[in-house]
Formats: C-alpha cells, structure tokens, sequence
C-alpha cells in the first residue's frame, strides 16, 4: 500500500537544480551546524571526526573523539575583550567534551570530567555560558570553567535542554520537563548556582522533542505523539494536542491507524515553530498545529515513505522535511478554496494519496468539510539524491540547501541559475582581473 | 568537410574514362582538357608525375674524401620506394651544394689544431630533370682520422612535392635538426673515446721512445748525440707536441656547448633504451653512461681494458685506409636513435601535403581556441600556457598584443630596439585593421586561413617556376642557417640607412591583405612591416654587406628574418603566415643579387621585377590564376602580373648563393640568423605529434557513430542528453554491443575539464549519485542476479538525472528533443560513408556550438546588468533573446549552448591549483520512453 504523494518529474517550483556531492565522512553525518553567517556557506557535519566545508571545501578535518559525536553546539563568544572567534563544542559517547576553533581547526580544550554522556549542549549567548546536559546539568563558561552543576538526576539522562526566559532552562529527563534556573551566586563574580525550580510531569512517554517558540511559549513532543504548549513564564500547560493525528480530527480513520501505530509512526520526532504555528514531525507524517487556533490546521499523513527525521519552515511559506527514505522533500502551505459546492476538495486526493478507498474518502469527504483544515500541504518538490536516510538538513537561504545522510555523503543543493550567474560574476571579475578585459574592447 | 582525396576517388574510376571515350567527342572548344600525366595513375593534384620515385623518402648520404659524394642509405629501407631514381647523382647534387667550410687546423695565432663547432646548414634544392625536390641537411661529423677531422654528411628529405618541402620547412628543419643533434652528439661522443684511446696510444709511445732514449743514452758514452739518438729525441718531441694536441682537441670536444641540447625538447638520452640496445652488435666502446657530461675530467675512465699500441712516427693517410662508417662515427646507440627519429620523419610528413597542412591549419586553429577548445578536443598536445595569455592568443593580433608579446618574450636586447623603431614608424598599418580591411574588401579571402595560405602557395610556385625555367637542372631555392647569434654585425653600423621608398605601401601590403602586394612582400623581405625602421632598410645591403662578401666560399648568405612579433607565436593564426614567410624567404635568395645596389630610385623598378619572377609559369593551374586576378589590383602593380624575361642577375646569384661560410655565420652571429634560429629551435612542429591511436580511436569511433544514427530512430534525443550534460546511460547485457555503442556517442560527449573525456565504458555495481557527477556517459551490464536488481532500482531511483538506452530492447528513456542542431549534427540519411569524414563533420558543427557558447559566454550585458539599477529580468529577457535571436537557437538547443556556457565559466574561472569539484546540473523535465 502506498499512499504516498509523489510528484512527477516536472518540478517547476523546485529551484534546486545544481548539487554538489561532497565526500569526506568516513560515517553516518548526523549532523550540520551553521558556523557563521551565509556568507561563507560553511557547514559542519560531524561523526566521528569534524570537518568543515566550504563551499564544498573541506577547510579542516577535526579529530579528537573516539566515540560517535552526540551533540554539537557553536558557540560565537563577543566578550568585548577577546577578540571574537568561533567556537564549537561537541559531546561525544566516549564521555568526553571538546571545544574547537573553527578557524584554525585546532582543538582548544577537552573536558573529560563526566560520569555519561552528554547528550545536548546549549549555549546561552547573554549570560556567556553553556550548558551540558547528561546525567546532570553542567554550566560552563567559554573557558570551559565548570561554573556549577546540578545532582544526579537520573540515569536516562537530560535528553534535551531549551533556554527560557529569566535565565531558566527547560530540560527534558524522560517523560518529566524540570525547569532549572541559574542564579548568579554570592560568592564571585563567575559564579552561577543552577536551581531546580519545577517538575512537569503531564507528558505520558518520554520527551522526544523540545522547542522554543518565543519568549513566551515553548512546544515540547513524546513518543506517544503528546504535543504540548507550555507558557514560558510561568509553566503552565496552555494546550495540548493528544494524538490529534487521528481522534480529535479523523475519527474515521482511527482504527486504521490504530492498527499500523507503533511507537515509531507516532513519536513526534522534531518539532519547528514559525510564529504562528509549530510544525510537527510524526512518523511518517507532517502536522500543522496553530498556536492561536489551537488545532491542527494542515496536515500530510504520508508525507514520507518512512520516518521524518528533520522539518524545517522557510520563509516562504514552505515546508522542507527529511526522512529515513532518504528523500527531502518541499512542501508548501496553502490555503484551501472553499468549494461547497463539490464536496470533494481538489486538493482532497492529493492530500490523502490515491490509494485510498473510495466508498471511505467519499465519507471522509463530508466529515472532512466541517472540521476540516483551512491549509493544505502541497508537495512541490523533492530532491533525490541521497542512497540512505537524510539525517537532517540545513537551510541557508537563497544559497541552498545542505543534506547530510547516512550514505556518508553531503549534498549541497543550489539553485542552478543563481549559480549560473554567479559564475558569469565570477567570470568576468577574473577577466578584469587578468587584464583581458581591456583587449576586448 | 571534404579534403580533395575523397575526390580523388571519383577522378580514378576507369568506366567513367571509357564512357567518355564512347560517347561522340565533344567539341573542342567544350572538352575539358584531361590531365597530361592522368595515363600513370597519379592524381590530378599530385605533382609526382614527372618523378622515378614512388613517394617521399629520406637519403643520407656523405662526402667522402676517398671516393667523393655517395649515397649510404635511405629510409625507408625499400629499393622501390627509390626506384629507377639515381641515388648517386643525386647525392653528387646535394652534396655539391654544400659549404662546409668547416675549418680545422691551426688557424693563425693558435697553438693547436682547433675544432669549429659549426652550426648545421638547411637547404632546399630542386631538380627539375629528376622531378625531385629536396631538404637537405648538412652536417659535419668528427673523426680522428679523417681529412681536417671532419667527414661532412648530408640527409636529404627528397620529394616529387616541392610545395610540400617548402610549406613543411620549419618542421623539417625542426625535426632533422633533432636527427642531427642526436647524430652529432653520439659523434661528440665516439670521438672523445678515439681521442682518448689515441692519447694513451701516444702516451705508450712516448713512454717506449723514452726507455729507448734512456738506453741509448746509458749505451752512449761518447758524449756525442749519435743521428738516431737525434732522430729519436725528434721523435719523442713530436709524440709529445701531438699528445698536447690531441688533449686540447679533447678538452675542446668536451667543452661543446651542452646547454643548446637541454634546450632542445629532443633529448635522445633514455637510460633504459640504452640498456636495450647496449646488446646491439658493436666493435666499440659503448658506455651507456650519459655523454653529456661537460664536467667530466678523467681521462681513461671509459676505457680500462684498453691495451695502447706503439704508433708509428708517420700516420699513414692514405686511400687504402677504411674510413669508419657513420654507425662508428655516432656510437651504436645514437645511430639506432637517428635512425629512429628518421623514420619518424618519414612517417609524419608522409602523404600528401593538403593533409599535413591541414593537420597544421586545424591545430592552430584549435590552440587559438584556447577557451574552448577542452570541450570537444583533445588538447593534450597543446602546450600548457598561462591561462591569460592563451586568452589574449584568441583576442585576435592586435597591434598592442604583438608589441607586447615582443617585450614579453625576447629578451635580447635587439628587440627592445626594435619594438622602439617599431613604434615609431608611423606608415605601420595595424594588422587588425588590415584584416577588416580585407573583410570589407574579399570576403572570400579572409574566409580560411587555407585560402590566404593557398594564395602564398602560388607565389613560392611561380618564384620556383620561374627560375627553373632557366635551365638549370639544379636551383638552390634558399638556404637557411640557424645559427645562435643575436647582435647585429659590425658591418651594420657603416651601412648607410637608405629610406626605403615603398615604406607605406610595402606596409600596407605586407600583410598580404590583397594577393598582388604579397608579391612585394615577399619580393622585399619577409614581413617588412614588422622589422624595425633600421633593418629594414640596410636589410638588402646586409645580405651583401657581410664583411666576408668577396671571400671566394663565403659568397651570399641568406637566413630569413622573421618578425619578433610571432617567431614564436605557433598557436595564433600568423604563425601559418609566418611559416609561408620564411618558405618564402627561402627562396629569395637568388634574387638578392638585385640588391647589390639598392637605390631609391631603383626601388619600384626593383619591386616590379620581383613580382614578375613570381609569375607563375605552369599552365595547370589557370583557376587559381583567375582567382586572384580576380582581387582588386594594387596601385603599381598590375605590371607585376605581366610575363617577365628573367634578368640574368638572377641566375648570376642562384649559383652563388649557397656558398656561405658557417663559420662566418656563427661568428659574426648576424642579426638576421638569430630570429630564424630561435625560430627553427622553439618550433617543434605540431602536425607530426599526432600519434595513429587516436586517429584510428577516431575513425572507428565516427563508424561506429554513423551506424548508431542509421540504425537507431532516437539517436536525437539520445545525442541531446549527452550534449546537455545529462549522463546517458547505456544499458546492456552484452559488453561488447555496449562498448561499442558508448564509442560510438563517445564523440559527442563534452569534456569537463582538460583531463579524459567524462566516459565510463562498463559499470556493473549500482550507480551512485557522485557516478552521475563524474560521468556523463556509462555503459551497464544488465544481469538478472539480484545484483541486477540493484543495479535497476538505482536506475529508477535516479531516473530524473539520467537517460537510459536499452541495448536490449532497443528503447530510450529520456527527455523530449525538438531543436535543430542535433539533426544536422547527426542525420540518418547523411551520405558520409567514412567514419573519420563523419568524425570531422561531428567535430566541425561541434565546433560552431562551441563558438556560440564562447559568444554567449563572454558578452558581459547578458549576464550582468548595464546598469545598477536594472532588474534582473531584463537581463534574462536580453539574454534569452540573445539565444534565440542572435545565436539562432531554438528550443532546446537553448540548454546545449547553455550547458557548454556553464562548462566553459567552470573551466575559465578554475584555478589552476585546484581541482574543483564537479557539478551536477539538472533540470526537472520529464522523460519520454522512445522504441524502434
């Protein structure tokens, strides 16, 4: 069976038609992390070893962990009084922390103080200081000080950490949510305590998924497809969103999908917020969830033949998501047209792919009509290129597109006329150059 | 494009001859008169008619002093090939015009015995009795024990084409200048080892004289000399003064002048090749150590096992003693090395001439192309320049460029005076100009190289018919020497500076823009307008004014003077003129007597001669003729295509002018030799490089295309894809069937970079995304193992970066093809029938895309806006325009045109350090499945 939309060969809203395969990694590249601006185009996808590119450079190769990297932070330190370099700090399995500087490529400092794993770093820019989260919550300034650190907490670890307001920290510890706050402390200047200020215990599965949607409201998601909203202020529950794929919006549907649930078509596996609305990967399926509607205003059940690894939101209103099909695809949110007058939508089969039966689609249809979404996720291309799961992706604008796979490649994917125009600037800037110029004319 | 063999055929076809016998006879007025020489089988355009051999051949042949001029051996090594030809004669005739004078022997003031290392003398001759033509290359071998220690030698390219030996004097000169330095270096060899063998013989000798004296002096006690204790002692000092001799003539041959050949490309020195052949049977020392090593000061280190024989007071040089033959001369090794090169003389300038012209035109031509030329050609011949410089080579010779290139390049100080006089005659016409000129005038003219190159053809023939029909058998066309000298001669600085009257109209005629004026041209000198106002005007009483001028072997010397400005300039499009210059200049030579009194008044009389000489005599050639007296006439000269009696001033100095003294050349070291020297020593010539692999690699790769076209209804779009850079991939269960298939589409692949051709001819593995980025044509095996299943679930994965031909089944996958230009790229009902024909015809239309996508590349307006505030549409607008209206593209030969552009941007703006890595490009199209 598959329901799974595809699009033909035709993409004429796919701009991405130029990619660079670059090949370096050793490994599955879990990881790409923007380094500086859009300017340089640098990525840093990380394994075992680090590497950066640019523009399909390789600008340097890092060494140091022995074990697979588990997290990965950069850390851009103004201090006013040093002069300002880029750092990056991984965490790896082998219970060890190192910073780098990107520009030289050369390890500054190694930690190796840690009873597990880390399993994520944040960095909190304002207070100057970074966080690492394992067994405890560590904080460190860039002098890889070790500032203060919470007791043990448990054994599973601090699965993720998201910075609130007010100096507080969201951390995610199996199905709970602690909130810590850091203090400053009375004894030095450096000094900062980091307190425990309050448990949430509303999720019924681990938290898989942690996300600040601005200063007032963060998203959080569990493998049981639990989304809630909490108020970052004061932590409280603003809403909840309890498998919204299938009761709340297609009753119908719920015994099919009830069927092939399993803990991995369900689990909200990454979660980005625009303003407005919080983007959800589930399984195999993308979900629109309005914060001020408080619904799930579109959704693509089947988006991928098998788990979103990574979605992401463009300005443009579209959508970019990844999964362990090894396909990116590119979604676009639009509005619905209101037909009362047919009661199958246009966009109605598209939605729901063609393999479904019709006697059920021709219900669905009506039920579909009043609690319908207003929005609709159309596909509007994809990109196929990697051999394995596309492990995540990264977004630089009008300069492209980076994939990262388990076929142990990147792709750099670039709009082929940008490209092309760039290189007749680059051209002719090298004809000036040379002097050619001048004998043309 | 068709060369004139392909014709040919049609001309042979003996039928058709007989038909035309049967049919009534026309009127005569209305027949067209058949080919005298057609009953021999020859080809209407050969002129080897009138000869006794069957083709081209090499002779070497020697003076020697016992027996005089005899020929040694010819290569090819074939009685046939020379046929009923008189090798005996001929070689009296070659070696008749040579000069060595070559002298050794105690010149005044000098102590001992000095050796002259004297340059090679290049000279044409022909021989109108023997229907024979001839390069002929002098040089002087060393021998101990020959008259003056020099055996003088000659090796002769001998043709029934003169047009071919003097359009190929250059490469000629070039390569038997190689076989000669290899010749002459394996002799430098062999006569030091002689030198030192004969050193020890002494040495024993003295040692022996020595005793003997000793004991006669002890047996003497009468305090007396005794007349044999004298004669002894006279002995022993004339053994001695000979061993000094011999020592300094050692050190002399060791001093030679090493660097000369590391400047040389040849080097004949390949250690392993000298171990294989060290086995050679030999009767002399042959030590494959590296002779050229000046630094080497042991005297008897080559011969240890030597055993010095006593050496009789008195040398006998008499006739019964066997001289060495040239294989002692030049040590083993490097006879078997000349040998070489020799033959492959033979096999590079073999065949008709068109073709090696050809061959040159279309690899100046591709060199000039230095931006685009890595797309469709295989430039690995081409040498490596600077990337900016191979750009200006292609900006068209710009008065600038050349000047410039002139700064750049030459270094000697000659130059520098001449770029300034050069500048400062202001009657210079800019060629550039000259060439408008001559597109505004005669299309036709400036159409081809070939043309214009054709045209100096006629005046070389008509310069040559015009002496030979003097009645000489033998002419000395020109000679050439390649001496080393720079600075001009003492004797220039005395001349008068006789303004010439012509300065303006020579200039703008010089450039042979119109055909009459490159009669003055080369009537003159050659290439006028770029000689600096100085020479230029003692240039003719140069030639007479050699300070050795009444000397009775000195004579009249003439070395052509190339213009600094593209003596070097093999890859741009005056090299072609360059080298008709010098052939040119080769033959005017025996025209110089006219110069003897250069004055202004005489010039124009002068110039009228001169065009007279070059009228051409032979009556076969009336089309041509019409042809240029077809072009506009230049003021003057229309005298000059009137019949002409000879002066007899002309064949005064065809006798004398090959007597010149080499030694007299390299030392004064005159200015005129030294452009021509740096010209023969940094012209390898291109045409010979080609090696017979790619050319059979082309031939059968253009028949195997033919048949794909033919045989397969979309081999359009299937030729599409490959053009537009997207990989096609050739799917089959047969390896062969699909080898042959990716040969046959191999053709039309462009290149990436200058490295190979993006093509894999046989895959078995699943393809891979990076596979489509490197090749943009593959060739897969089709299995029905699981494997196989990989292999076609990749293919389907990727289906939209690829076009997939089914060898199987015969069906193509691939986007939907409507433009223009691949069918007439490839139409099944073209009438080629040879595959390297079809080859060129590909190359030939894949060469005008090339030049599209260069235009379209580099116009800086479709690409970037004009001004800051234009918006990006309208440039797109201006450039799709561009596409479609002025390039003439339709549809999607849009997408070729802009994929090659994209090809040439990456290649343009590489750096030369890096690799890059490849792009791929792709567009989301969708396919169509296409079935016989």
């Amino acid at each position: 069976k598959s329901s799974v939309q595809t699009i033909g060969e035709e993409q004429i809203q796919n701009p991405y038609t130029e990619l660079l395969v670059l090949k370096g990694h050793q490994d599955i590249v879990r990881f790409l992390v923007q380094i500086d601006g859009c300017r340089h185009f640098p990525i840093l996808p990380l394994i075992f070893h680090d590497f950066v590119f640019q523009t399909g450079e390789k600008l340097h190769e890092l060494h140091g962990h022995t074990h697979k990297i588990t997290a990965i932070a950069p850390f851009s330190s103004s201090d006013g009084t040093e002069e300002e370099t880029d750092l990056i700090i991984t965490a790896s399995a082998d219970r060890t922390v190192i910073v780098w500087d990107c520009t030289s490529g050369r390890q500054v400092q190694k930690v190796s103080c840690f009873h597990s794993t880390v399993k994520c770093l944040t960095v909190l820019q304002r207070l100057n200081v970074w966080l690492s989260g394992g067994s405890d919550l560590c904080v460190w300034n860039r002098k890889l000080d070790l500032l203060c650190k919470t007791s043990h907490l448990t054994d599973a670890g601090i699965s993720a950490l998201v910075e609130l307001p007010k100096n507080c920290v969201a951390a995610a510890v199996g199905k709970e949510l602690i909130i810590f706050r850091l203090s400053a402390s009375n004894t030095g200047s450096e000094g900062w305590n980091v307190l425990e200020v309050k448990r949430l215990v509303d999720h019924q599965d681990n938290i898989s998924s942690l996300v600040s949607v601005n200063d007032l409201t963060f998203v959080t998601g569990s493998h049981v497809g639990e989304l809630i909203v909490w108020d970052a202020l004061d932590w409280t529950k603003q809403a909840s969103e309890c498998n919204f794929w299938d009761s709340s919006v297609h009753p119908d549907v719920q015994p099919e999908i009830k069927l092939s649930q399993s803990p991995n078509e369900t689990s909200v596996q990454h979660l980005t917020s625009d303003e407005e609305c919080v983007f959800a990967a589930v399984g195999k399926g993308i979900y629109v969830y309005n914060l001020q509607m408080k619904r799930v205003i579109a959704c693509q059940r089947t988006a991928h033949d098998s788990s979103v690894l990574h979605i992401e939101k463009l300005p443009n209103r579209q959508l970019i998501s990844c999964s362990e099909d090894g396909s990116v695809r590119i979604w676009e949110l639009r509005e619905k047209q209101q037909l009362p007058a047919e009661p199958v939508p246009t966009g109605f089969f598209n939605m729901w792919g063609f393999g479904r039966a019709n006697k059920q689609a021709n219900q669905a249809a009506k039920k579909m009509l009043e609690n319908t979404p207003m929005y609709f996720l159309e596909l509007v291309g994809d990109l196929i290129g990697h051999s394995s799961a596309v492990q995540m992706f990264l977004y630089f604008g009008e300069l492209g597109l980076a994939t990262c796979s388990a076929d142990h490649l990147i792709i750099l994917w670039k709009d082929g006329e940008r490209e092309s125009s760039l290189r007749s600037l680059a051209l002719f800037k090298k004809l000036a150059r040379n002097g050619d110029l001048q004998l043309k004319l | 494009m068709i060369s004139a063999p392909d014709v040919v055929a049609f001309t042979r076809e003996e039928e058709l001859e007989d038909d035309l016998y049967r049919e009534p006879p026309l009127p005569e007025e209305y027949s067209v008169p058949l080919f005298p020489f057609a009953g021999q089988g020859a080809n209407p355009w050969a002129k080897v008619a009138g000869s006794k051999f069957t083709r081209d051949f090499i002779l070497i042949s020697e003076f020697s002093e016992q027996v005089g001029p005899q020929p040694l051996l010819t290569i090819p090594d074939d009685a046939k090939v020379s046929g009923t030809f008189d090798l005996n004669y001929f070689s009296l005739r070659i070696m008749s015009v040579d000069y060595q004078a070559s002298f050794v022997g105690h010149p005044p003031g000098s102590a001992y015995p000095k050796l002259n290392f004297v340059e090679d003398s290049k000279v044409v001759l022909g021989d109108s009795k023997e229907g024979a033509f001839a390069y002929v290359h002098h040089l002087t071998l060393y021998d101990l024990e020959a008259r003056g220690f020099v055996r003088p030698f000659c090796m002769a390219y001998i043709s029934a084409d003169e047009h071919k030996i003097m359009q190929q004097f250059q490469e000629l000169s070039a390569e038997f200048s190689k076989a000669s330095e290899c010749l002459k270096t394996g002799n430098r060899k062999a006569f030091a080892n002689e030198l030192e063998k004969k050193l020890k013989d002494l040495d024993y000798t003295r040692t022996v004289l020595h005793n003997e004296t000793e004991q006669q002096k002890k047996a003497n006690d009468k305090g007396y000399y005794t007349t044999q204790a004298i004669e002894k002692a006279n002995e022993l000092a004339s053994v001695e003064k000979s061993i000094i001799e011999h020592q300094d003539l050692l050190r002399q041959i060791r001093s030679y002048p090493y660097r000369k050949l590391k400047e040389s490309e040849f080097h004949p020195y390949e250690p392993e090749c000298a171990l294989d052949r060290a086995d050679v049977g030999n009767d002399q020392d042959l030590t494959a150590s590296d002779p050229a090593e000046p630094g080497e000061t042991h005297l008897y280190t080559h011969m240890p096992s030597y055993t010095p024989k006593l050496i009789k007071a008195k040398s006998a040089k008499c006739f019964d003693k066997k001289l060495k033959t040239l294989k002692e001369l030049c040590d083993v090794y490097f006879f078997t090395q000349t040998l070489d090169q020799l033959h492959h003389i033979e096999r590079t300038f073999r065949g008709d001439v068109c073709y090696l012209l050809t061959e040159q035109i279309s690899r100046a031509l591709l060199k000039q192309q230095s931006v685009t030329n890595f797309l469709f050609e295989d430039v690995s011949f081409l040498d490596e320049k600077p990337p900016e410089k191979q750009y200006r080579d292609c900006q068209g010779l710009s008065q600038d460029a050349i000047d410039e290139k002139c700064s750049e390049e030459s270094l000697a100080p000659k130059v520098v005076i001449s770029l300034g006089s050069y500048k400062s005659s202001v009657e210079c016409v800019p060629i550039k100009m000259e060439q408008e000129m001559e597109d505004s005038e005669e299309p036709k003219m400036s159409e081809s190289v070939m043309s214009e190159h054709q045209e100096n053809l006629d005046y070389l023939d008509a310069d040559i018919k015009g002496s030979i029909s003097s009645g000489e058998s033998i002419e000395v066309l020109g000679t050439e020497k390649s001496g080393s000298g720079l600075t001009k001669s003492e004797s220039q600085a005395s001349l008068p500076v006789i303004p010439s009257p012509q300065a303006g109209r020579s200039k703008v005629g010089s450039r042979r823009t119109v055909s009459e004026d490159s009669i003055e041209v080369l009537s003159t000198c050659p290439s006028e307008s770029l000689i600096p106002e100085d020479f230029k005007a003692s240039y003719p009483s140069a030639i007479n004014e050699e300070p050795y001028v009444d000397d009775d072997e000195g004579g009249l010397r003439f070395t052509p003077r190339l213009n600094p400005g593209v003596d070097d300039g093999q890859d741009d499009i005056s090299k072609q003129e360059s080298l008709v210059q010098v052939d040119a200049a080769c033959c005017i030579g025996k025209e110089s007597p006219s110069f003897l009194e250069p004055l202004p008044e005489l010039g124009q009389k002068l110039r009228e001669e001169d065009g007279v000489v070059r009228i051409p005599p032979q009556p076969y050639r009336p089309a041509e003729q019409g042809l240029r007296g077809g072009f506009p006439s230049h003021d003057g000269l229309s005298g000059g295509l009137l019949p002409y009696e000879l002066d007899s001033r002309y064949l005064t100095g065809s006798r004398e002018v090959s007597k010149s003294s080499l030694d007299e050349c390299s030392d004064s070291m005159s200015y005129i030799s030294s452009a021509a020297s740096t010209c023969s020593d940094r012209t390898p010539s291109p045409a010979h490089l080609a090696c017979a692999a790619g050319e059979r690699h082309r031939k059968r790769a253009g028949q195997n295309a033919l048949r794909f076209i033919r045989q397969y209804p979309f081999a359009h779009p299937a030729i599409y894809s490959l053009l537009s850079g997207r990989t096609l991939v050739v799917l089959g269960e047969d390896e062969a069937m699909v080898k042959k298939l990716v040969t046959a589409l191999s053709i039309f692949v462009p290149n990436c970079g200058v490295y190979a051709k993006p093509v894999k001819h046989w895959v078995t593995s699943p393809l891979h995304l990076v596979d489509f980025q490197k090749w943009k044509l593959i060739g897969l095996q089709r299995t029905v193992s699981p494997a196989g299943v990989n292999v076609l679930h990749a293919l389907s994965r990727y289906s939209r970066y690829l076009s997939i031909l089914d060898a199987d089944s015969k069906t193509l996958r691939c986007p939907l093809y409507k433009g223009t230009v691949v069918a007439r790229l490839a139409d099944h009902r073209t009438q080629i029938k040879r595959g390297s024909t079809y080859y060129m015809h590909v190359q030939s239309i894949l060469t005008q895309l090339c030049s599209k996508a260069f235009l379209f590349t580099f116009c800086h307006h479709l690409h970037l806006p004009i001004s800051e505030r234009e918006p990006e549409e309208s440039v797109v607008n201006r450039r799709i325009n561009f596409l479609k209206l002025q390039l003439g593209l339709a549809n999607e030969d849009i997408k070729i045109v802009q994929y090659l552009a994209e090809l040439l941007k990456l290649h343009y703006i590489q750096e030369p350090g890096q690799g890059g890595n490849p792009l791929l490009r792709f567009d989301y199209v969708p396919s169509f499945l296409y079935k016989i």
